[in-house]
């Protein structure tokens, strides 16, 4: 039979196998818990389910379209196929424009309708977010 | 005129490098001495590199907007300070930053070691140009800050007036120093294992460098959080950015490589992993340079978008890795005899056990990080990770490593026992009933949180008894220990007591809740040396009844036409009031944002007492632990 120092040895690796095996599969998961999707209107357009996932929606701000009601400003974002209202309470970046590239954060209520609970910063005025970029590409 | 210096003196330095490597491979096969010419002819390149650096400052000064890096980051009406750091407040000028202080480096090293082997100290040199010889091809072939316009406009495009600020203006040299410093440590690491010299001794001179990039990569992460703070207007100092993150990678392996030299200083044990952390903290360094510099990651740092660039970099790291395992495998012998146990109880086991953390808290942000470009080039699926995944995975781990930090330092080295240590049972109890009588009255998960205050509580009394009881005794270690826990006690308790209000308000309008009363009284319109001002003008008033006035600011900067907001912040040794505020476009209203954040300044304080202590531990002459 083995002595009794391999078979503590043996142990300790499978003790180290398990944590990883364990620990891979806890990031993993809350991995998946936890990221956010964008989405362009057009590919929210063409959703056949809403789901209650946190999500992003980028595209640019429509001329004329923002108003401000007490605490909730109201906006359309558009990448000029579709576009999407959003209702939205809370810190306005600088550099959010009509005419601008915008990324909203936040829940789907339906395909028309966008509840956003964060607008994302921009850092200068040439800077468009990619995803909007790539939105924009596509048309 | 500066700017064609500046070019020339470039092209001199990498003639330098082709030198060096010359007398230094005849050097290293010919003679017993070190050859005083290597000396001199690294010095001589850190004295091109210099002029180049002063030529692009002089360039900037002196508004010469026929170099291109001037015209796109320059302006007339700028003030002068923001001209000089204008210098390096870009894509190229920062390159000519990190050559700077890569051949700064690696001269003080050659100044610094000149009792160490000869063979050590000129494979350390022949590494370190090799990243040199890297770094001056790539800012002469793909971002030279010295490119030439003709006709010379007459005036330049403007710096982005969220960098026109002083804490900016100092964060990249500060935050290099620390990502650059790391060279040498991966420089000499991979000397000292084709010599087969990772030992103590190698340890002890080593540590020395580990310690001045940590100092200088932990303040450099701290200015650039506190200047998050104030101008980005987000009302917060962390926010998972990957930008951030990658600036915490490097220091998270840099703080586990400090440990293991610790233990390798005492026993040669883990040799071979204070090897793989000497290549990864260089590493991610470099990935931090990659991810910020490619493009790839839209941010504040990311200057341009040139592939080429990208690409380049990510060769050249590949290079580099690949060269270090090419040594680690091939060259590098571990010594047989090795005493390979580990007792249970004994520092150097608890440093493992939190080495171990370190690497799940390093892996968990490099997946974070990582993933989303990941899945992007794969799959073209656009996602982002935020902070309830860092928190999720990370908090709940930082129970034990507390426990494991207060206790840790209190064992003894290769065998301990924890008879006569009354007191840390004494103050676990202590600690557990203060954090419970702080958190049971708040509405928040009970058990987590208690738990978690408890251990910082648990590590914040330890270390401060330890400053009593053994006086000046270990007395580096345990003002960072003391930092570090003053840092998560702070987190947690501006987590938890933090408030936040966000409203639309017209002038003239007030805001109330049960909490606090918010009166717009006027808005003032000012001229400044590059940029018009809108003060807004605001009476507080709180649930004690105390007033306060707050005065955001807008300012509209000509040149670029950016609009930033200025946060006014009340700050206080228990809390800070932060008000910043916006404009909606075509309304009259404006977009308030008021906090009440408790601790800040202690959250500052912390991160600066844990680097205060790298530099006790940097200056003591006797070797203590």
């Amino acid at each position: 039979m083995y002595g009794r120092k391999v078979k503590l040895r043996f142990l300790f690796i499978l003790l180290i196998i398990l944590i990883l095996i364990l620990t891979t599969f806890l990031i993993l998961k809350s991995l998946e818990e936890n990221v956010v999707f964008f989405q362009s209107p057009s590919e929210i357009k063409a959703l056949t389910e809403i789901k209650k996932k946190k999500i992003r929606v980028g595209g640019m701000v429509k001329k004329d379209s923002i108003s401000v009601v007490s605490k909730e400003v109201k906006f359309i974002i558009t990448d000029f196929k579709n576009e999407i209202n959003v209702v939205y309470s809370g810190v306005i970046p600088n550099l959010f424009e009509e005419g601008k590239g915008v990324v909203a954060e936040g829940y789907l209520k339906d395909k028309n309708y966008f509840l956003a609970t964060k607008i994302l910063a921009k850092h200068d005025e040439n800077y468009m977010p990619p995803e909007v970029k790539a939105a924009m590409e596509e048309k | 005129m500066p700017s064609l210096i500046g070019s020339y003196s470039l092209l001199f330095g990498l003639g330098c490098s082709f030198l060096i490597i010359f007398f230094s491979i005849k050097n290293f096969k010919n003679s017993n001495l070190f050859d005083s010419k290597i000396l001199s002819f690294s010095l001589l390149q850190l004295l091109f590199v210099v002029i180049s650096f002063f030529g692009l400052i002089l360039s900037f000064v002196i508004s010469d907007f026929s170099n291109e890096t001037v015209f796109n980051h320059s302006h007339t009406t700028k003030p002068l300070f923001y001209k000089i750091s204008g210098a390096w407040g870009n894509h190229e000028g920062s390159l000519l930053l990190w050559l700077l202080v890569l051949t700064l480096f690696i001269s003080i090293f050659l100044l610094n070691t000149k009792n160490q082997l000869k063979d050590y100290r000129i494979l350390t040199l022949l590494f370190q140009q090799v990243i040199i010889i890297g770094f001056f091809i790539f800012i002469i072939k793909t971002s030279n800050p010295f490119n030439y316009i003709y006709p010379e406009p007459k005036e330049g495009l403007g710096l982005n007036p969220i960098l026109q600020d002083p804490a900016l203006a100092i964060h990249p040299p500060i935050l290099y120093l620390g990502y650059v410093g790391s060279s040498i440590i991966f420089s000499s690491a991979l000397a000292a294992m084709t010599l087969n010299w990772v030992s103590k001794e190698w340890a002890k001179h080593i540590k020395k460098w580990i310690l001045v990039s940590w100092i200088f990569l932990t303040l450099g992460i701290l200015l650039g959080s506190i200047w998050a703070y104030y101008e980005l207007g987000w009302g917060g100092f962390w926010f998972w950015d990957p930008v951030e993150n990658v600036s915490l990678m490097p220091w998270i392996a840099l703080t586990t490589l400090f440990h293991c030299v610790l233990v390798l200083e005492k026993k040669p044990i883990l040799t071979s992993w204070v090897i793989i952390l000497s290549i990864t903290t260089f590493t991610l360094s470099m990935c931090g340079t990659f991810l910020v510099r490619s493009g790839i990651l839209n941010s504040v740092h990311t200057f341009a978008n040139d592939p080429e660039r990208g690409v380049f970099i990510l060769i050249f790291l590949f290079s580099l890795i690949f060269l270090a395992l090419f040594i680690f495998f091939f060259f590098y012998k571990p010594d047989n005899v090795k005493i390979n146990s580990f007792f249970w109880l004994s520092k150097e086991t608890a440093i493992l056990v939190n080495n171990w953390f370190m690497m799940y808290f390093l892996s968990v942000i490099l997946i974070g990080t990582i993933y989303p470009i990941f899945l992007d080039v794969i799959s073209s699926e656009k996602i982002s990770v935020g902070p309830p995944f860092y928190h999720k995975l990370i908090i709940p781990f930082l129970i034990p490593f507390l426990l494991a930090m207060a206790i840790g330092p209190k064992l003894n080295w290769i065998k301990s026992d924890l008879r006569n240590k009354f007191y840390l049972f004494s103050f676990l109890i202590i600690s557990l009933i203060l954090s419970s009588l702080i958190i049971i009255n708040l509405k928040i998960d009970f058990l987590v949180n208690t738990i978690l205050i408890s251990s910082g509580f648990y590590l914040f009394f330890i270390t401060t008894r330890d400053f009593f009881v053994h006086k000046f005794q270990n007395l580096a270690q345990n003002i960072s220990h003391f930092g570090f826990s003053l840092f998560i006690l702070s987190v947690l308790f501006n987590n938890i007591f933090s408030s936040e209000i966000i409203t639309n308000l017209k002038v003239g309008e007030t805001f109330k809740s049960k909490d606090v009363i918010i009166f717009f009284e006027k808005v003032t319109k000012k001229k400044g040396q590059n940029y018009e001002t809108i003060i807004g003008k605001f009476n507080i008033v709180d649930s004690e009844n105390i007033k306060q006035t707050l005065i955001p600011e807008l300012r509209i900067y000509n040149q670029p036409n950016i609009v930033t907001s200025e946060a006014d912040i009340k700050i206080n040794l228990l809390s800070d009031k932060f008000m910043t505020m916006n404009l909606v476009q075509n309304q009259n209203y404006f977009n308030i944002r008021y906090q009440h954040k408790p601790f800040m300044i202690w959250i500052w304080a912390s991160v600066s007492i844990i680097s205060f202590g790298g530099l006790i531990s940097l200056f003591k002459k006797k070797h203590e632990v």
